[in-house]
Protein backbone atom coordinates (compact mmCIF):
# COMPACT_ATOMS: atom_id res chain seq x y z
CA UNK A 1 0.00 0.00 0.00
CA UNK A 2 2.89 2.51 -1.03
CA UNK A 3 3.12 3.56 -4.32
CA UNK A 4 1.74 7.10 -5.16
CA UNK A 5 1.68 9.26 -8.51
CA UNK A 6 2.86 12.57 -8.38
CA UNK A 7 -0.25 14.10 -10.07
CA UNK A 8 1.34 17.42 -11.82
CA UNK A 9 4.04 15.42 -13.08
CA UNK A 10 1.63 12.64 -14.86
CA UNK A 11 1.53 12.57 -18.32
CA UNK A 12 -1.68 10.65 -18.46
CA UNK A 13 -0.14 8.36 -20.46
CA UNK A 14 -1.51 4.93 -18.87
CA UNK A 15 1.52 2.75 -19.77
CA UNK A 16 1.75 2.46 -15.75
CA UNK A 17 -2.03 1.20 -15.51
CA UNK A 18 -1.64 -1.66 -18.26
CA UNK A 19 1.60 -2.96 -16.08
CA UNK A 20 0.36 -3.22 -12.62
CA UNK A 21 -0.03 -6.68 -11.47
CA UNK A 22 -2.63 -6.13 -8.91
CA UNK A 23 -4.67 -3.75 -11.41
CA UNK A 24 -4.09 -0.78 -8.68
CA UNK A 25 -3.83 2.02 -11.11
CA UNK A 26 -6.96 3.79 -12.82
CA UNK A 27 -7.84 7.29 -14.49
CA UNK A 28 -9.14 9.33 -12.20
CA UNK A 29 -10.08 12.88 -13.90
CA UNK A 30 -7.50 12.95 -16.47
CA UNK A 31 -4.33 11.98 -13.97
CA UNK A 32 -3.74 8.50 -13.17
CA UNK A 33 -4.15 7.09 -9.63
CA UNK A 34 -2.96 4.40 -7.66
CA UNK A 35 -5.22 2.44 -5.23
CA UNK A 36 -3.59 1.58 -1.99
CA UNK A 37 -5.29 -0.58 -0.93
CA UNK A 38 -4.21 -2.96 -3.91
CA UNK A 39 -0.80 -1.81 -4.14
CA UNK A 40 1.41 -4.16 -3.42
CA UNK A 41 4.17 -2.65 -4.13
CA UNK A 42 5.08 -5.74 -6.95
CA UNK A 43 6.17 -7.77 -4.11
CA UNK A 44 5.30 -11.41 -5.12
CA UNK A 45 5.48 -10.46 -8.85
CA UNK A 46 8.29 -8.57 -9.66
CA UNK A 47 12.00 -7.77 -8.83
CA UNK A 48 11.17 -4.07 -9.27
CA UNK A 49 8.09 -1.93 -9.20
CA UNK A 50 6.25 -1.70 -12.39
CA UNK A 51 4.97 1.48 -12.34
CA UNK A 52 8.34 2.95 -11.45
CA UNK A 53 10.03 1.18 -14.55
CA UNK A 54 7.21 1.75 -17.56
CA UNK A 55 6.69 5.95 -16.09
CA UNK A 56 8.55 8.24 -18.33
CA UNK A 57 8.77 11.43 -16.02
CA UNK A 58 11.48 9.97 -13.11
CA UNK A 59 10.16 10.37 -9.64
CA UNK A 60 6.78 10.50 -10.73
CA UNK A 61 5.36 6.79 -9.45
CA UNK A 62 7.00 7.76 -5.63
CA UNK A 63 6.78 5.90 -2.47
CA UNK A 64 3.86 7.40 -0.35
CA UNK A 65 5.66 7.50 2.82
CA UNK A 66 2.58 9.12 4.43
CA UNK A 67 1.59 5.31 4.68
CA UNK A 68 3.30 2.15 6.15
CA UNK A 69 5.38 0.43 4.01
CA UNK A 70 3.71 -3.02 2.67
CA UNK A 71 3.65 -5.98 4.41
CA UNK A 72 3.06 -8.79 2.68
CA UNK A 73 1.21 -11.67 4.04
CA UNK A 74 2.49 -15.46 4.87
CA UNK A 75 5.79 -15.47 4.72
CA UNK A 76 9.13 -12.89 4.09
CA UNK A 77 9.19 -11.24 0.82
CA UNK B 1 17.27 9.34 -62.52
CA UNK B 2 17.29 5.78 -64.26
CA UNK B 3 14.11 3.80 -64.99
CA UNK B 4 15.74 0.66 -66.54
CA UNK B 5 16.09 -1.51 -63.41
CA UNK B 6 13.65 -3.23 -62.01
CA UNK B 7 11.89 -3.09 -58.81
CA UNK B 8 10.79 -5.68 -57.00
CA UNK B 9 9.51 -5.72 -53.63
CA UNK B 10 11.54 -7.52 -50.83
CA UNK B 11 14.32 -7.78 -53.52
CA UNK B 12 18.07 -7.36 -52.77
CA UNK B 13 19.44 -5.20 -55.37
CA UNK B 14 19.76 -1.63 -54.98
CA UNK B 15 16.46 0.08 -56.34
CA UNK B 16 15.79 2.73 -58.22
CA UNK B 17 14.12 6.10 -56.94
CA UNK B 18 10.81 4.85 -56.29
CA UNK B 19 9.34 7.95 -54.98
CA UNK B 20 10.20 9.68 -57.66
CA UNK B 21 8.01 6.84 -60.05
CA UNK B 22 5.63 7.42 -57.54
CA UNK B 23 5.54 11.21 -58.46
CA UNK B 24 5.68 10.20 -62.11
CA UNK B 25 2.64 8.68 -61.41
CA UNK B 26 2.79 6.10 -64.05
CA UNK B 27 6.34 5.41 -63.83
CA UNK B 28 7.02 7.71 -66.97
CA UNK B 29 10.34 9.66 -66.71
CA UNK B 30 13.32 10.04 -68.70
CA UNK B 31 15.25 6.79 -68.88
CA UNK B 32 19.44 7.52 -69.08
CA UNK B 33 20.13 10.45 -71.27
CA UNK B 34 17.91 9.59 -74.13
CA UNK B 35 15.31 11.52 -72.70
CA UNK B 36 12.59 9.37 -74.23
CA UNK B 37 9.62 8.95 -72.26
CA UNK B 38 8.97 5.22 -71.20
CA UNK B 39 5.80 4.94 -70.87
CA UNK B 40 1.83 5.41 -71.78
CA UNK B 41 0.36 2.63 -69.76
CA UNK B 42 -2.11 3.27 -67.20
CA UNK B 43 -1.42 0.31 -65.17
CA UNK B 44 1.13 2.23 -63.08
CA UNK B 45 4.78 1.79 -63.90
CA UNK B 46 6.10 -0.89 -65.75
CA UNK B 47 9.13 -1.53 -63.92
CA UNK B 48 7.51 -1.87 -60.29
CA UNK B 49 5.61 -4.74 -58.71
CA UNK B 50 1.76 -3.83 -59.58
CA UNK B 51 0.79 -5.03 -55.85
CA UNK B 52 3.22 -2.25 -54.63
CA UNK B 53 2.06 0.40 -57.16
CA UNK B 54 -1.68 -0.06 -56.01
CA UNK B 55 -0.66 0.11 -52.57
CA UNK B 56 1.87 3.14 -52.48
CA UNK B 57 -0.12 5.20 -55.70
CA UNK B 58 -2.93 6.93 -53.30
CA UNK B 59 -1.05 7.20 -50.28
CA UNK B 60 0.30 10.58 -48.89
CA UNK B 61 2.66 9.39 -46.55
CA UNK B 62 4.39 8.07 -49.23
CA UNK B 63 4.37 10.11 -52.06
CA UNK B 64 4.75 13.32 -52.39
CA UNK B 65 2.42 13.56 -55.37
CA UNK B 66 -0.27 11.63 -53.59
CA UNK B 67 -0.31 14.25 -51.21
CA UNK B 68 -1.77 16.74 -53.77
CA UNK B 69 -4.62 14.54 -53.85
CA UNK B 70 -5.28 12.58 -50.82
CA UNK B 71 -4.70 13.06 -47.04
CA UNK B 72 -4.27 10.70 -44.66
CA UNK B 73 -5.28 11.17 -40.71
CA UNK B 74 -4.11 10.03 -37.33
CA UNK B 75 -5.93 9.28 -34.42
CA UNK B 76 -4.19 9.25 -30.75
CA UNK B 77 -5.60 6.50 -29.34
CA UNK B 78 -2.26 5.07 -28.25
CA UNK B 79 -0.67 7.08 -25.90
CA UNK B 80 1.67 4.78 -23.62
CA UNK B 81 5.53 4.03 -24.84
CA UNK B 82 8.11 1.42 -24.07
CA UNK B 83 10.97 3.09 -24.30
CA UNK B 84 12.39 6.42 -23.89
CA UNK B 85 14.36 8.45 -26.72
CA UNK B 86 16.10 11.72 -26.27
CA UNK B 87 14.30 13.53 -29.04
CA UNK B 88 11.09 13.24 -27.23
CA UNK B 89 9.70 14.67 -24.59
CA UNK B 90 6.57 12.55 -23.38
CA UNK B 91 4.30 15.40 -21.69
CA UNK B 92 4.10 16.49 -25.61
CA UNK B 93 3.63 14.03 -28.93
CA UNK B 94 6.65 11.75 -30.36
CA UNK B 95 8.86 12.51 -32.30
CA UNK B 96 8.70 9.70 -34.35
CA UNK B 97 5.47 10.64 -36.30
CA UNK B 98 4.52 14.08 -34.78
CA UNK B 99 6.38 17.35 -33.29
CA UNK B 100 6.46 17.74 -29.53
CA UNK B 101 4.76 20.98 -28.79
CA UNK B 102 1.15 20.17 -29.12
CA UNK B 103 -0.35 17.70 -27.19
CA UNK B 104 -3.17 15.55 -28.96
CA UNK B 105 -5.87 14.76 -28.08
CA UNK B 106 -6.37 11.29 -26.01
CA UNK B 107 -9.30 9.36 -28.21
CA UNK B 108 -10.87 5.88 -27.37
CA UNK B 109 -11.22 3.22 -30.02
CA UNK B 110 -14.80 4.23 -30.31
CA UNK B 111 -14.42 7.86 -30.58
CA UNK B 112 -11.51 7.40 -33.13
CA UNK B 113 -13.47 5.15 -35.26
CA UNK B 114 -15.96 7.59 -35.37
CA UNK B 115 -13.98 10.67 -36.00
CA UNK B 116 -12.08 8.48 -39.08
CA UNK B 117 -15.90 7.79 -40.71
CA UNK B 118 -16.89 11.78 -40.05
CA UNK B 119 -13.87 12.95 -41.47
CA UNK B 120 -14.20 10.13 -44.30
CA UNK B 121 -17.72 11.69 -45.01
CA UNK B 122 -16.54 14.85 -45.43
CA UNK B 123 -13.66 14.76 -47.10
CA UNK B 124 -13.52 12.76 -49.67
CA UNK B 125 -9.49 12.44 -50.04
CA UNK B 126 -9.05 11.25 -46.82
CA UNK B 127 -8.24 7.74 -47.99
CA UNK B 128 -5.86 6.54 -44.74
CA UNK B 129 -5.78 6.12 -41.30
CA UNK B 130 -2.65 6.07 -39.29
CA UNK B 131 -2.51 4.79 -35.64
CA UNK B 132 1.07 6.48 -34.54
CA UNK B 133 1.36 7.47 -31.14
CA UNK B 134 1.31 9.86 -29.62
CA UNK B 135 3.44 6.91 -27.56
CA UNK B 136 3.99 3.41 -29.11
CA UNK B 137 0.73 1.70 -31.21
CA UNK B 138 2.00 -1.76 -30.20
CA UNK B 139 2.89 -0.68 -26.59
CA UNK B 140 -1.06 -0.16 -26.48
CA UNK B 141 -2.09 -3.32 -28.46
CA UNK B 142 -5.60 -4.02 -27.64
CA UNK B 143 -6.37 0.03 -28.28
CA UNK B 144 -4.59 0.02 -31.50
CA UNK B 145 -6.44 -3.16 -32.69
CA UNK B 146 -9.61 -2.41 -31.92
CA UNK B 147 -9.31 0.98 -33.79
CA UNK B 148 -8.32 -1.16 -37.03
CA UNK B 149 -11.60 -3.68 -36.03
CA UNK B 150 -14.38 -1.16 -35.69
CA UNK B 151 -12.97 0.94 -38.79
CA UNK B 152 -12.59 -1.89 -41.28
CA UNK B 153 -15.94 -3.26 -40.82
CA UNK B 154 -17.60 0.37 -41.90
CA UNK B 155 -14.95 1.72 -44.52
CA UNK B 156 -13.41 -1.35 -45.77
CA UNK B 157 -11.81 1.52 -48.19
CA UNK B 158 -9.58 2.85 -45.61
CA UNK B 159 -5.74 2.07 -45.99
CA UNK B 160 -4.43 1.63 -42.29
CA UNK B 161 -1.11 1.83 -41.46
CA UNK B 162 0.99 2.42 -38.17
CA UNK B 163 4.07 3.73 -37.10
CA UNK B 164 6.43 2.14 -34.41
CA UNK B 165 9.72 2.03 -32.31
CA UNK B 166 9.99 -1.73 -32.85
CA UNK B 167 10.22 -3.15 -29.35
CA UNK B 168 7.10 -4.94 -29.43
CA UNK B 169 6.79 -5.34 -33.02
CA UNK B 170 7.92 -9.24 -33.37
CA UNK B 171 5.05 -10.22 -31.19
CA UNK B 172 2.23 -8.53 -33.22
CA UNK B 173 3.43 -9.39 -36.60
CA UNK B 174 0.26 -11.84 -36.88
CA UNK B 175 -2.11 -9.55 -35.59
CA UNK B 176 -0.99 -6.74 -38.12
CA UNK B 177 -1.39 -9.41 -40.85
CA UNK B 178 -4.47 -10.25 -39.92
CA UNK B 179 -6.20 -6.76 -40.14
CA UNK B 180 -5.23 -6.17 -43.35
CA UNK B 181 -3.05 -3.50 -42.20
CA UNK B 182 -0.94 -1.66 -45.63
CA UNK B 183 2.04 -0.05 -44.28
CA UNK B 184 3.72 -0.39 -41.18
CA UNK B 185 6.53 2.18 -40.57
CA UNK B 186 9.52 1.78 -37.85
CA UNK B 187 11.80 4.68 -36.56
CA UNK B 188 15.26 2.88 -36.80
CA UNK B 189 18.07 5.24 -35.58
CA UNK B 190 21.04 3.02 -35.41
CA UNK B 191 22.21 -0.55 -35.61
CA UNK B 192 25.09 0.03 -33.26
CA UNK B 193 24.49 0.00 -29.64
CA UNK B 194 27.03 2.30 -28.92
CA UNK B 195 25.11 4.89 -30.95
CA UNK B 196 22.14 3.67 -29.96
CA UNK B 197 23.27 4.04 -25.95
CA UNK B 198 23.21 8.22 -27.05
CA UNK B 199 19.92 8.07 -28.13
CA UNK B 200 17.40 5.81 -25.81
CA UNK B 201 18.32 5.95 -21.90
CA UNK B 202 16.06 3.05 -21.73
CA UNK B 203 13.46 0.75 -22.92
CA UNK B 204 10.99 -1.03 -20.59
CA UNK B 205 11.62 -4.85 -21.70
CA UNK B 206 9.99 -8.09 -19.68
CA UNK B 207 9.38 -6.03 -16.39
CA UNK B 208 12.51 -4.05 -16.21
CA UNK B 209 14.11 -1.31 -17.30
CA UNK B 210 17.07 -1.98 -19.30
CA UNK B 211 19.81 0.83 -20.11
CA UNK B 212 23.03 2.06 -21.93
CA UNK B 213 24.67 -0.53 -24.17
CA UNK B 214 22.63 -3.56 -23.33
CA UNK B 215 19.13 -1.29 -24.18
CA UNK B 216 19.71 -0.14 -27.50
CA UNK B 217 21.26 -3.73 -28.62
CA UNK B 218 17.69 -5.42 -27.55
CA UNK B 219 16.08 -3.16 -29.47
CA UNK B 220 18.07 -3.13 -32.53
CA UNK B 221 17.42 -7.06 -32.75
CA UNK B 222 14.04 -6.32 -32.41
CA UNK B 223 13.38 -3.98 -35.08
CA UNK B 224 14.87 -6.10 -37.60
CA UNK B 225 13.48 -9.33 -36.72
CA UNK B 226 10.31 -6.85 -36.77
CA UNK B 227 11.34 -6.41 -40.24
CA UNK B 228 12.25 -9.30 -41.90
CA UNK B 229 8.92 -11.16 -40.26
CA UNK B 230 6.59 -8.56 -42.27
CA UNK B 231 8.70 -8.85 -45.47
CA UNK B 232 8.44 -12.74 -44.79
CA UNK B 233 4.39 -11.72 -44.80
CA UNK B 234 4.43 -9.11 -47.86
CA UNK B 235 3.39 -6.65 -45.65
CA UNK B 236 5.04 -2.95 -47.01
CA UNK B 237 7.62 -1.37 -44.37
CA UNK B 238 9.07 1.86 -44.14
CA UNK B 239 12.09 2.98 -42.41
CA UNK B 240 12.17 6.28 -40.23
CA UNK B 241 15.20 7.55 -39.37
CA UNK B 242 15.68 10.76 -37.20
CA UNK B 243 18.81 12.97 -38.39
CA UNK B 244 21.17 13.81 -35.40
CA UNK B 245 24.43 15.39 -36.27
CA UNK B 246 27.16 14.27 -34.29
CA UNK B 247 25.26 10.98 -33.17
CA UNK B 248 24.13 9.21 -36.21
CA UNK B 249 24.03 11.16 -38.86
CA UNK B 250 27.50 9.14 -40.81
CA UNK B 251 25.94 6.19 -39.52
CA UNK B 252 22.63 6.23 -40.76
CA UNK B 253 24.26 4.96 -44.43
CA UNK B 254 25.12 1.69 -42.20
CA UNK B 255 21.40 1.61 -40.96
CA UNK B 256 19.94 2.50 -44.69
CA UNK B 257 21.71 -1.29 -45.90
CA UNK B 258 20.41 -3.12 -42.83
CA UNK B 259 16.66 -2.18 -43.22
CA UNK B 260 17.21 -2.51 -47.41
CA UNK B 261 18.65 -5.85 -47.10
CA UNK B 262 15.73 -6.91 -45.14
CA UNK B 263 13.02 -5.73 -47.53
CA UNK B 264 12.13 -2.27 -46.37
CA UNK B 265 10.74 -0.34 -49.65
CA UNK B 266 11.26 3.05 -48.15
CA UNK B 267 13.83 5.39 -46.11
CA UNK B 268 12.60 8.27 -44.55
CA UNK B 269 15.70 10.34 -43.01
CA UNK B 270 13.80 13.18 -41.33
CA UNK B 271 15.91 15.95 -39.21
CA UNK B 272 15.70 16.17 -35.73
CA UNK B 273 13.74 18.58 -34.31
CA UNK B 274 15.30 20.28 -31.60
CA UNK B 275 15.19 23.51 -29.19
CA UNK B 276 14.97 24.07 -25.31
CA UNK B 277 11.79 24.97 -25.09
CA UNK B 278 10.74 21.38 -26.43
CA UNK B 279 12.31 20.15 -22.43
CA UNK B 280 13.96 16.77 -24.87
CA UNK B 281 17.11 15.83 -23.59
CA UNK B 282 18.67 16.96 -26.91
CA UNK B 283 16.24 20.16 -26.19
CA UNK B 284 18.48 20.52 -23.32
CA UNK B 285 21.82 19.64 -23.85
CA UNK B 286 21.47 22.05 -26.93
CA UNK B 287 21.96 19.22 -29.57
CA UNK B 288 21.20 20.89 -33.21
CA UNK B 289 19.44 19.39 -36.22
CA UNK B 290 20.97 19.67 -39.37
CA UNK B 291 20.57 22.10 -41.86
CA UNK B 292 19.04 21.69 -45.37
CA UNK B 293 21.98 21.22 -46.82
CA UNK B 294 23.38 18.48 -44.64
CA UNK B 295 20.12 16.70 -44.91
CA UNK B 296 20.00 16.68 -48.65
CA UNK B 297 23.46 15.37 -48.76
CA UNK B 298 22.59 12.32 -46.47
CA UNK B 299 19.28 11.65 -48.22
CA UNK B 300 21.39 11.70 -51.86
CA UNK B 301 24.03 9.82 -50.12
CA UNK B 302 21.80 6.86 -49.19
CA UNK B 303 19.77 7.16 -52.52
CA UNK B 304 21.75 5.10 -54.55
CA UNK B 305 21.24 2.59 -51.98
CA UNK B 306 17.82 2.41 -51.80
CA UNK B 307 14.68 4.62 -52.87
CA UNK B 308 14.47 7.91 -50.13
CA UNK B 309 11.30 9.41 -48.92
CA UNK B 310 11.66 13.36 -49.44
CA UNK B 311 8.72 14.84 -48.47
CA UNK B 312 7.91 13.93 -44.87
CA UNK B 313 6.44 16.61 -42.60
CA UNK B 314 6.60 15.28 -39.30
CA UNK B 315 3.26 15.84 -38.90
CA UNK B 316 0.83 16.34 -35.59
CA UNK B 317 -0.25 12.49 -34.30
CA UNK B 318 -3.75 14.03 -34.89
CA UNK B 319 -3.49 16.32 -37.75
CA UNK B 320 -6.60 15.83 -40.53
CA UNK B 321 -5.99 17.23 -44.34
CA UNK B 322 -4.09 17.78 -47.51
CA UNK B 323 -0.71 19.51 -48.02
CA UNK B 324 0.12 20.98 -44.81
CA UNK B 325 -3.46 21.91 -44.23
CA UNK B 326 -5.64 21.24 -40.92
CA UNK B 327 -8.66 20.83 -40.59
CA UNK B 328 -8.91 18.72 -37.05
CA UNK B 329 -10.16 21.84 -35.40
CA UNK B 330 -13.69 20.68 -37.43
CA UNK B 331 -13.40 17.39 -35.96
CA UNK B 332 -13.28 17.83 -32.11
CA UNK B 333 -14.75 15.39 -29.64
CA UNK B 334 -17.41 17.30 -29.21
CA UNK B 335 -18.37 17.81 -32.54
CA UNK B 336 -17.86 14.54 -33.63
CA UNK B 337 -20.12 13.07 -31.03
CA UNK B 338 -22.54 15.12 -32.03
CA UNK B 339 -22.17 14.45 -35.83
CA UNK B 340 -24.71 11.97 -37.82
CA UNK B 341 -22.52 10.12 -40.08
CA UNK B 342 -23.22 8.02 -43.01
CA UNK B 343 -20.73 6.81 -45.00
CA UNK B 344 -21.13 7.03 -48.71
CA UNK B 345 -18.93 5.04 -50.27
CA UNK B 346 -20.00 5.73 -53.81
CA UNK B 347 -19.44 9.53 -53.73
CA UNK B 348 -15.99 8.39 -52.39
CA UNK B 349 -15.22 6.29 -55.58
CA UNK B 350 -16.64 8.70 -58.00
CA UNK B 351 -14.44 11.81 -56.23
CA UNK B 352 -11.53 9.69 -56.55
CA UNK B 353 -11.86 8.55 -59.93
CA UNK B 354 -12.20 12.07 -61.27
CA UNK B 355 -8.89 12.99 -58.76
CA UNK B 356 -7.84 9.73 -61.51
CA UNK B 357 -8.40 11.98 -64.78
CA UNK B 358 -6.64 15.17 -63.50
CA UNK B 359 -3.43 13.21 -62.26
CA UNK B 360 -3.49 11.23 -66.00
CA UNK B 361 -3.36 14.90 -67.56
CA UNK B 362 -0.76 15.83 -65.48
CA UNK B 363 1.55 13.14 -66.63
CA UNK B 364 0.54 13.76 -69.47
CA UNK B 365 1.64 18.07 -69.33
CA UNK B 366 4.93 16.71 -67.84
CA UNK B 367 6.10 14.44 -70.23
CA UNK B 368 5.47 16.12 -73.20
CA UNK B 369 7.59 19.30 -71.60
CA UNK B 370 10.04 16.52 -70.82
CA UNK B 371 10.16 16.21 -74.72
CA UNK B 372 11.45 19.22 -75.74
CA UNK B 373 13.89 19.90 -72.59
CA UNK B 374 15.56 16.26 -74.30
CA UNK B 375 15.91 18.11 -77.68
CA UNK B 376 18.57 20.42 -76.35
CA UNK B 377 21.60 19.92 -75.52
CA UNK B 378 22.79 18.51 -72.24
CA UNK B 379 24.19 20.55 -68.92
CA UNK B 380 25.10 19.74 -66.06
CA UNK B 381 23.85 22.58 -64.27
CA UNK B 382 21.30 21.81 -61.33
CA UNK B 383 19.16 24.26 -59.49
CA UNK B 384 16.61 24.26 -56.72
CA UNK B 385 13.66 25.97 -57.20
CA UNK B 386 10.93 26.53 -54.88
CA UNK B 387 7.20 26.35 -55.25
CA UNK B 388 4.09 27.28 -53.39
CA UNK B 389 1.17 25.22 -54.01
CA UNK B 390 -1.99 24.06 -52.06
CA UNK B 391 -2.55 21.14 -53.99
CA UNK B 392 -3.73 19.39 -57.08
CA UNK B 393 -0.15 19.63 -58.32
CA UNK B 394 -0.25 22.89 -59.61
CA UNK B 395 1.60 26.44 -58.92
CA UNK B 396 -1.79 27.53 -57.23
CA UNK B 397 -0.95 29.39 -53.86
CA UNK B 398 -0.13 33.26 -52.96
CA UNK B 399 2.88 33.77 -51.91
CA UNK B 400 2.28 35.91 -48.21
CA UNK B 401 -0.09 33.01 -48.11
CA UNK B 402 1.90 29.95 -48.09
CA UNK B 403 2.63 27.54 -45.10
CA UNK B 404 5.41 25.91 -47.10
CA UNK B 405 7.33 26.00 -50.13
CA UNK B 406 8.02 22.00 -52.23
CA UNK B 407 11.73 22.61 -53.55
CA UNK B 408 12.11 20.74 -57.00
CA UNK B 409 15.61 20.60 -58.25
CA UNK B 410 16.15 20.85 -61.78
CA UNK B 411 18.64 18.99 -64.24
CA UNK B 412 18.93 18.03 -67.99
CA UNK B 413 17.03 14.85 -66.58
CA UNK B 414 13.71 17.19 -65.37
CA UNK B 415 12.34 18.10 -62.07
CA UNK B 416 12.12 16.16 -58.89
CA UNK B 417 10.44 16.67 -55.88
CA UNK B 418 13.08 16.83 -52.91
CA UNK B 419 11.69 18.11 -49.70
CA UNK B 420 9.77 21.20 -48.89
CA UNK B 421 10.85 23.65 -46.85
CA UNK B 422 7.79 24.92 -43.69
CA UNK B 423 7.67 28.61 -43.13
CA UNK B 424 4.48 28.65 -41.18
CA UNK B 425 5.19 29.76 -37.75
CA UNK B 426 7.30 32.40 -39.17
CA UNK B 427 4.39 34.41 -39.57
CA UNK B 428 2.96 34.08 -36.54
CA UNK B 429 4.09 35.61 -33.16
CA UNK B 430 4.29 39.04 -33.74
CA UNK B 431 6.89 39.19 -36.26
CA UNK B 432 6.41 41.61 -38.55
CA UNK B 433 5.78 41.75 -42.38
CA UNK B 434 9.51 42.12 -42.60
CA UNK B 435 10.69 39.84 -39.81
CA UNK B 436 8.32 37.16 -41.62
CA UNK B 437 9.80 37.75 -45.62
CA UNK B 438 13.02 37.80 -44.37
CA UNK B 439 12.83 33.95 -42.28
CA UNK B 440 11.30 32.86 -45.71
CA UNK B 441 14.34 33.51 -47.58
CA UNK B 442 16.26 31.72 -45.33
CA UNK B 443 14.24 28.78 -45.81
CA UNK B 444 14.26 28.67 -49.43
CA UNK B 445 18.01 30.58 -49.94
CA UNK B 446 19.02 27.77 -51.83
CA UNK B 447 16.45 28.15 -54.53
CA UNK B 448 17.30 30.29 -57.63
CA UNK B 449 13.50 30.62 -57.72
CA UNK B 450 10.51 30.80 -56.32
CA UNK B 451 6.74 30.23 -58.22
CA UNK B 452 3.78 31.14 -57.28
CA UNK B 453 0.14 32.29 -57.82
CA UNK B 454 0.75 35.37 -57.39
CA UNK B 455 3.04 37.86 -55.32
CA UNK B 456 3.29 41.63 -54.28
CA UNK B 457 5.70 44.24 -55.34
CA UNK B 458 7.70 44.61 -51.91
CA UNK B 459 8.45 41.03 -51.31
CA UNK B 460 9.01 40.51 -55.29
CA UNK B 461 12.21 42.92 -55.03
CA UNK B 462 13.24 41.72 -51.88
CA UNK B 463 13.66 38.02 -53.15
CA UNK B 464 15.44 39.67 -56.59
CA UNK B 465 17.56 41.38 -54.37
CA UNK B 466 18.95 37.83 -51.86
CA UNK B 467 18.99 36.26 -55.51
CA UNK B 468 15.89 34.59 -55.69
CA UNK B 469 13.92 35.20 -58.79
CA UNK B 470 10.14 35.56 -58.47
CA UNK B 471 8.25 33.80 -60.96
CA UNK B 472 4.14 34.28 -61.43
CA UNK B 473 3.69 33.87 -64.92
CA UNK B 474 2.79 30.24 -64.62
CA UNK B 475 0.13 30.88 -62.12
CA UNK B 476 -1.97 27.75 -61.74
CA UNK B 477 0.05 25.90 -64.06
CA UNK B 478 1.20 22.27 -63.19
CA UNK B 479 3.97 22.47 -61.35
CA UNK B 480 6.52 19.92 -62.90
CA UNK B 481 5.58 21.44 -66.31
CA UNK B 482 6.53 24.73 -65.23
CA UNK B 483 9.80 24.14 -63.44
CA UNK B 484 11.05 22.35 -67.15
CA UNK B 485 9.76 24.99 -69.37
CA UNK B 486 11.64 27.35 -66.44
CA UNK B 487 14.62 25.47 -66.57
CA UNK B 488 14.78 25.23 -70.49
CA UNK B 489 14.85 29.19 -70.48
CA UNK B 490 17.44 29.35 -67.71
CA UNK B 491 19.66 27.37 -68.96
CA UNK B 492 18.71 29.20 -72.58
CA UNK B 493 20.08 32.38 -70.67
CA UNK B 494 22.31 31.21 -69.11
CA UNK B 495 24.11 30.66 -72.85
CA UNK B 496 23.39 33.67 -73.74
CA UNK B 497 25.32 35.33 -71.29
CA UNK B 498 22.34 36.89 -69.68
CA UNK B 499 22.63 35.29 -66.18
CA UNK B 500 25.48 33.94 -64.60
CA UNK B 501 24.56 30.62 -62.97
CA UNK B 502 26.24 31.09 -59.24
CA UNK B 503 25.70 28.23 -56.27
CA UNK B 504 23.23 29.01 -53.79
CA UNK B 505 23.98 29.01 -50.23
CA UNK B 506 22.20 26.78 -47.47
CA UNK B 507 19.23 26.89 -45.62
CA UNK B 508 17.63 26.63 -42.05
CA UNK B 509 15.02 23.78 -41.18
CA UNK B 510 12.24 25.53 -39.45
CA UNK B 511 12.60 23.94 -36.03
CA UNK B 512 8.40 23.78 -34.03
CA UNK B 513 5.51 21.89 -34.85
CA UNK B 514 4.46 22.20 -38.02
CA UNK B 515 0.84 22.92 -38.01
CA UNK B 516 0.01 25.55 -35.57
CA UNK B 517 -1.71 25.01 -32.29
S1 LIG C 1 4.13 -0.69 -7.33
FE1 LIG C 1 3.40 -2.41 -8.55
S2 LIG C 1 1.51 -2.95 -7.53
FE2 LIG C 1 1.98 -0.91 -6.82
S3 LIG C 1 0.92 0.42 -8.24
FE3 LIG C 1 2.98 0.19 -9.03
S4 LIG C 1 2.76 -1.47 -10.49
FE4 LIG C 1 0.96 -1.59 -9.18
S1 LIG D 1 3.29 5.95 -16.46
FE1 LIG D 1 3.74 7.81 -15.28
S2 LIG D 1 3.12 9.47 -16.64
FE2 LIG D 1 2.20 7.60 -17.47
S3 LIG D 1 0.16 7.56 -16.58
FE3 LIG D 1 1.49 6.36 -15.21
S4 LIG D 1 2.19 7.84 -13.70
FE4 LIG D 1 1.34 9.02 -15.36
Amino acid sequence: MTYKIVASQCTSCSACEAECPNVAISEKNGTFVINPKKCTECIGYFDVAQCVAVCPVDDTCIIDTSLPRYQPTGGAA
Amino acid sequence: MDDSSNFEFAAAEPLDDIMQKIADHKGCGTSGGSGKSSCGTSDGPDDMAPEIWEKVKNHPCYSEEAHHHYARMHVAVAPACNIQCNYCNRKYDCANESRPGVVSEKLTPEQAAKKVLAVASTIPQMTVLGVAGPGDPLANPAKTFKTFELISQTAPDIKLCLSTNGLALPDHVDTIAKYNVDHVTITVNMVDPEVGAQIYPWIFWKNKRVTGIEAARILTERQMQGLEMLTERGILCKVNSVMIPGINDKHLVEVNRAVKSRGAFLHNIMPLISAPEHGTVFGLTGQRGPTAQELKALQDSCEGEMNMMRHCRQCRADAVGLLGEDRSAEFTTEKIMEMEVSYDLESRQAYQNAVEQERLAKVAAKNAELETLAAEEASDIKILVAVATKGQGRINEHFGHAKEFQVYELSSKGAKFVGHRRVDLYCQGGYGEEDSLETVIKAINDCAAVFVAKIGHCPKDELTAAGIEPIDQYAFEFIEQSAIAYFKDYLDRVKRGEIAHVARGDADIRQGAYISA
